[in-house]
């Protein structure tokens, strides 16, 4: 049963003020309505007064995204009540939004890439928020924080072309990063990002999955009404047309079948804005470097691989990072650090790439490429570099760590007597290997790695042990 | 600064919802004068009501531009006038506080809905007014109280801080008993704010010549026509004889978009205020209820509670117009009908200078006369076609019929608000005030 996913996407612009008033838009660490103007706050007699930079932010991504950008958009009023909704409509765009048709590749299920089509982008104010007072399903009472209301929005929609919650995820983990290229967006802004999406069986109704509000809760969200549709079909009924509510901390959408969602927005244009001439603004822009052409910059000038080109490249922080740690001189040990190593100690640590020092990282692959130090030392280091970064504490140097860790890769004759104990340990394996079985070398290796802490070389240390045994004629 | 007040006194006309003596001083165009501000316009520490019971208890924390302006200039504000409700109404009996009565004769309205605005200028209580005009609201009080009044052009008063009606239609104006004060006082409120977004920064230079040598008056047939009093159509083909005997030469024309004009301005005025008085939900302001209830219980209550009958209806009203599969119907050919206005005077104004004929088609009425909101609205009909167009028109006194002021109303080309107080200006001088 083919299954059909549309996404609306809501993302919140970093423009340093609102969308219609001088108020900051960093909110999120102080203490509830002290963001606010009378502007946001909708007190009678406000007017809205247009932040443009929003509006060169939202049409950046509007050309990222490939769209056709109207030769004139114009807001328009959403009319609803809602106590967190201080005028009582939301400034919107309907039917003149900023740009249409357009679209945006990502990676598909099989591995090739998909184009998902983009049926517009518009501009919209974020309304505020409620926070309910009592417990569970029946709170006492709510209260209002007006410190987001005002916060410039960008809505993307796409059109259903998306064929599974895997594609859908992969389709805003794309997005993201394309917005973040574009430096309007930051994907680690708690509430930054919030997903409607539509979803049907082939044939079905469509249902709207509203209030979907984490990267993992569009998976989640989509995997669990993908299940619910396909039983409800299973039992011989048929999915019914309705909105629910995805409830993230149960991983589950219940039907939103109140009045407040029967909702006639009666739409007509802002009369305190003027329209917007958007096309020529927009033809203006130049936009910065974005992901694929990254991508193919990383494999053209530096050799990377294309599978490290795409992780590198799925993140601008950790292009970025890549970028800046290249210098060591060898890009294909720094891609490989960077994409492999560096990626997992950090998703281990929970850390941000940013808290890393590059200048650290640049010694560590210098050390690694003049081959002083091993493998697994400069993982050693690596460990001791990020425990020290996440702790806040300047972190010590990668040569201080080896000397204090004597991580060093010692000069052959330092193993000697490492050599000598092992041989002399493990008489089987010694015999064995005499006798022609090569794979017994490999645990006299191992055997004396864990004797050196890591600090040998495994290649060295064959040939040593080869030497001092004397050979079998067998190459290692 | 903080408002010296509450100040009590007579005000046998009831005019003013609050008085105050707020005197900060200063030097200025207007130094020294008290003017009254309408109540639909913010004053910081001086409740504003618009008229409303649902406003009860709201203080502004901010100015409007026009309020900064003229305490910048050396004003004081005498309080904020008695309006109808949310400036719903043309006669000031939709108030929450109560009617305004007329100077002229305490037993008729004094028009609306700066009907308060209008009153205490032609009162004497002070010399220059604020008021605001969606419809005619202030032409219509500066014509049944006999003083004069300006709509500007759209755009060419600050609206910020101006509590919304019907945002596309409404300027913020000034009243006065003479046209020399009205100019002084559009001089002062008419300078750029980059707050509103539909103001462009076109300074007004006041220009009163007196001299209307060749001037082209156009007097379309239906400013004269079906339900315009005789006697107050009398009283304006004489004023406007006036002027030809200085120069001017009048032109005949005709204004067949008339006909719409009144129906394209109330569903457009109605489908705006239906949006802009949303907000009134009592979650922030306005009466201090216990609102912890099922919020839509709290806002229908709140809303039932606080609007009075005019404004529930016009709520109401603009709602339907609105809504999935009427919008096309009523807002969107409301709109359709208001371009047509707009390119009926780009015509006319084609072959003439200014529009003259009659503010109102009638004098003042009496209070309690006007049941039917029908009969209401259809007093609109000379006022509403230089809101839809957005250009400047001028009320300004040409006699009495029955001891009642009669209002001449003189419309000029967008942005030309210069010209018509030109006009009107001349008229003043010639009737020999």
């Amino acid at each position: 049963m083919t299954v059909i996913i549309g996404l609306e996407i809501h993302c919140q612009l970093t423009t340093r003020t609102k969308l219609f008033c001088g108020c900051s838009t960093d909110y999120r660490n102080d203490p509830p309505n002290t963001h606010t103007c009378p502007i946001c706050l909708g007190l009678p007699g406000t007017l809205p007064c247009l932040n443009r930079k929003a509006v060169e932010y939202a049409l950046r991504v509007a050309k990222a995204l490939n769209c056709t950008v109207l030769e004139e958009a114009e807001f328009a009023r959403k009319n609803y009540f809602y106590p967190d909704l201080p005028k009582g409509f939301q400034i919107t765009m309907y039917d003149r939004p900023l740009a249409v048709d357009g679209h945006l590749e990502i990676e598909a299920d099989n591995g090739t890439e998909k184009r998902i089509r983009i049926t517009r982008v518009h501009m919209e104010e974020d309304p505020g928020r409620l926070v309910h007072v009592g417990s569970g399903d029946r709170p006492r009472y709510s209260l209002v924080d007006y410190n987001r209301s005002g916060i410039p929005l960008i809505e993307i929609v796409t059109d259903p072309d998306l064929r599974s919650p895997k594609e859908a995820r992969r389709f805003i983990n794309t997005l993201r990063t394309t917005l973040e290229y574009l430096g309007v967006f930051d994907g680690d802004r708690e509430g930054g990002l919030r997903v409607d999406a539509n979803i049907s069986m082939e044939r079905g109704s469509r249902v709207e999955v509203k209030n979907i509000s984490s990267y993992k809760g569009v998976e989640k969200a989509l995997t669990f009404e993908i299940t619910r549709q396909r039983n409800v079909i299973r039992r011989g009924l048929s999915v019914e047309r309705e909105t629910r509510h995805f409830l993230e901390a149960r991983g589950v959408t219940t039907s939103a079948r109140s009045k407040e969602e029967e909702h006639d927005y009666r739409y007509f244009p802002e009369p305190d804005l003027r329209p917007l001439r958007v096309r020529e603004w927009c033809d203006a822009i130049v936009l910065p470097e974005l992901p694929a052409a990254r991508r193919v910059r990383f494999a053209d000038s530096f050799g990377v691989s294309p599978s490290h080109a795409r992780t590198l490249c799925g993140d601008l922080k950790l292009a970025d990072f890549f970028e800046e740690v290249v210098v060591c001189g060898d890009p294909i040990l720094a891609a490989t650090w960077v994409a492999d190593t560096l990626l997992g100690e950090v998703y281990y640590r929970d850390m941000e790439i940013a808290r890393v020092p590059a200048g650290h990282f640049v010694e560590l692959l210098r050390l690694l490429k003049k081959k002083e130090i091993t493998d697994k030392g400069g993982v050693e280091v690596l460990r001791a570099i990020l425990d020290q970064s996440a702790r806040g504490e300047v972190p010590e140097t990668p040569a201080t760590i080896v000397a204090r860790l004597n991580l060093g890769k010692a000069a052959g004759d330092a193993f000697g007597p490492v050599i000598r104990e092992v041989v002399e340990s493990c008489p089987a394996a010694v015999q064995d290997f005499r006798n022609g079985k090569p794979e017994a070398l490999n645990y006299l290796v191992g055997q004396a790695m864990k004797r050196t802490r890591g600090r040998a070389d495994p290649k060295e240390l064959a040939r040593m042990i080869r030497e001092a045994i004397g050979g079998s004629g067998v190459t290692g | 600064m903080k408002a010296q007040g509450p100040v009590t006194g007579e005000d046998p006309f009831n005019a003013f919802i609050t008085r105050c003596e707020w005197k900060p001083g200063g030097k200025g165009m207007l130094a020294g004068i008290m003017v009254a501000v309408k109540d639909n316009i913010s004053t910081r520490g001086i409740p504003t009501s618009c008229g409303s019971r649902i406003l009860e208890g709201y203080t502004p924390p901010y100015n409007a531009h026009v309020v900064d302006l003229i305490l910048r200039e050396g004003a004081g504000i005498a309080g904020k006038t008695n309006m109808d409700e949310f400036g719903m109404g043309s006669s000031t009996e939709n108030s929450a506080f109560g009617p305004t009565k007329n100077p002229a004769d305490p037993s008729r309205v004094p028009g609306g809905s700066s009907g308060g605005s209008a009153a205490a200028v032609a009162a004497g209580m002070v010399p220059m007014a604020l008021g605001s005009d969606t419809g005619g609201s202030i032409r219509c009080p500066a014509a049944f109280c006999g003083i004069v009044g300006l709509k500007p052009s759209y755009g060419r008063v600050s609206r910020y801080g101006l509590v919304a009606y019907a945002n596309s239609l409404e300027q913020i104006g000034p009243l006065a008993r003479t046209v020399r004060e009205v100019s002084l006082l559009m001089e002062v409120i008419s300078r750029y704010d980059p707050r509103d977004s539909t103001m462009g920064d076109r300074p007004f230079t006041p220009r009163l010549t007196g001299e209307v040598k060749g001037l082209r008056i156009g007097a379309p047939a239906e400013f004269f026509g079906a339900g315009v009093d005789p006697a107050v159509g009398e009283s304006v083909r004489e004023a406007i004889g006036l002027l030809e005997q200085s120069g001017a030469c009048v032109v005949p024309c005709s204004m067949p978009s008339m006909a719409y004009a009144l129906a394209a301005y109330y569903v457009t005025c109605t489908s705006e205020a239906s949006s802009n008085l949303a907000r009134f939900d009592g979650v922030r302001y306005g009466t201090p209820d216990d609102i912890r209830k099922p919020w839509h219980d709290a806002f229908r209550e709140v809303r039932a509670k606080g609007f009075g009958e005019e404004v529930r209806r016009r709520i109401l009203l603009g709602t339907f117009a609105l809504s999935a599969g009427y919008y096309g119907k009523y807002y969107a050919k409301a709109q359709a009908a208001r371009r047509n206005v707009s390119a009926d005077f780009a015509r006319i104004f084609r072959d003439v200078d200014v529009i003259a004929g009659p503010t109102m088609p009638t004098v003042a009425f009496r209070i309690g006369e006007k049941t039917d909101p029908l009969s209401m609205y259809l007093s609109d009909i000379l006022t509403v076609p230089a809101n839809l167009a957005g250009i400047p028109a001028v009320s300004v006194p040409c006699g009495k019929v029955n001891g009642l002021p009669v209002g001449l109303q003189i419309m000029g080309k967008p942005l030309e608000d210069e010209r018509v107080l030109d006009v009107a200006y001349a008229y003043e001088q010639g009737a020999g005030r």
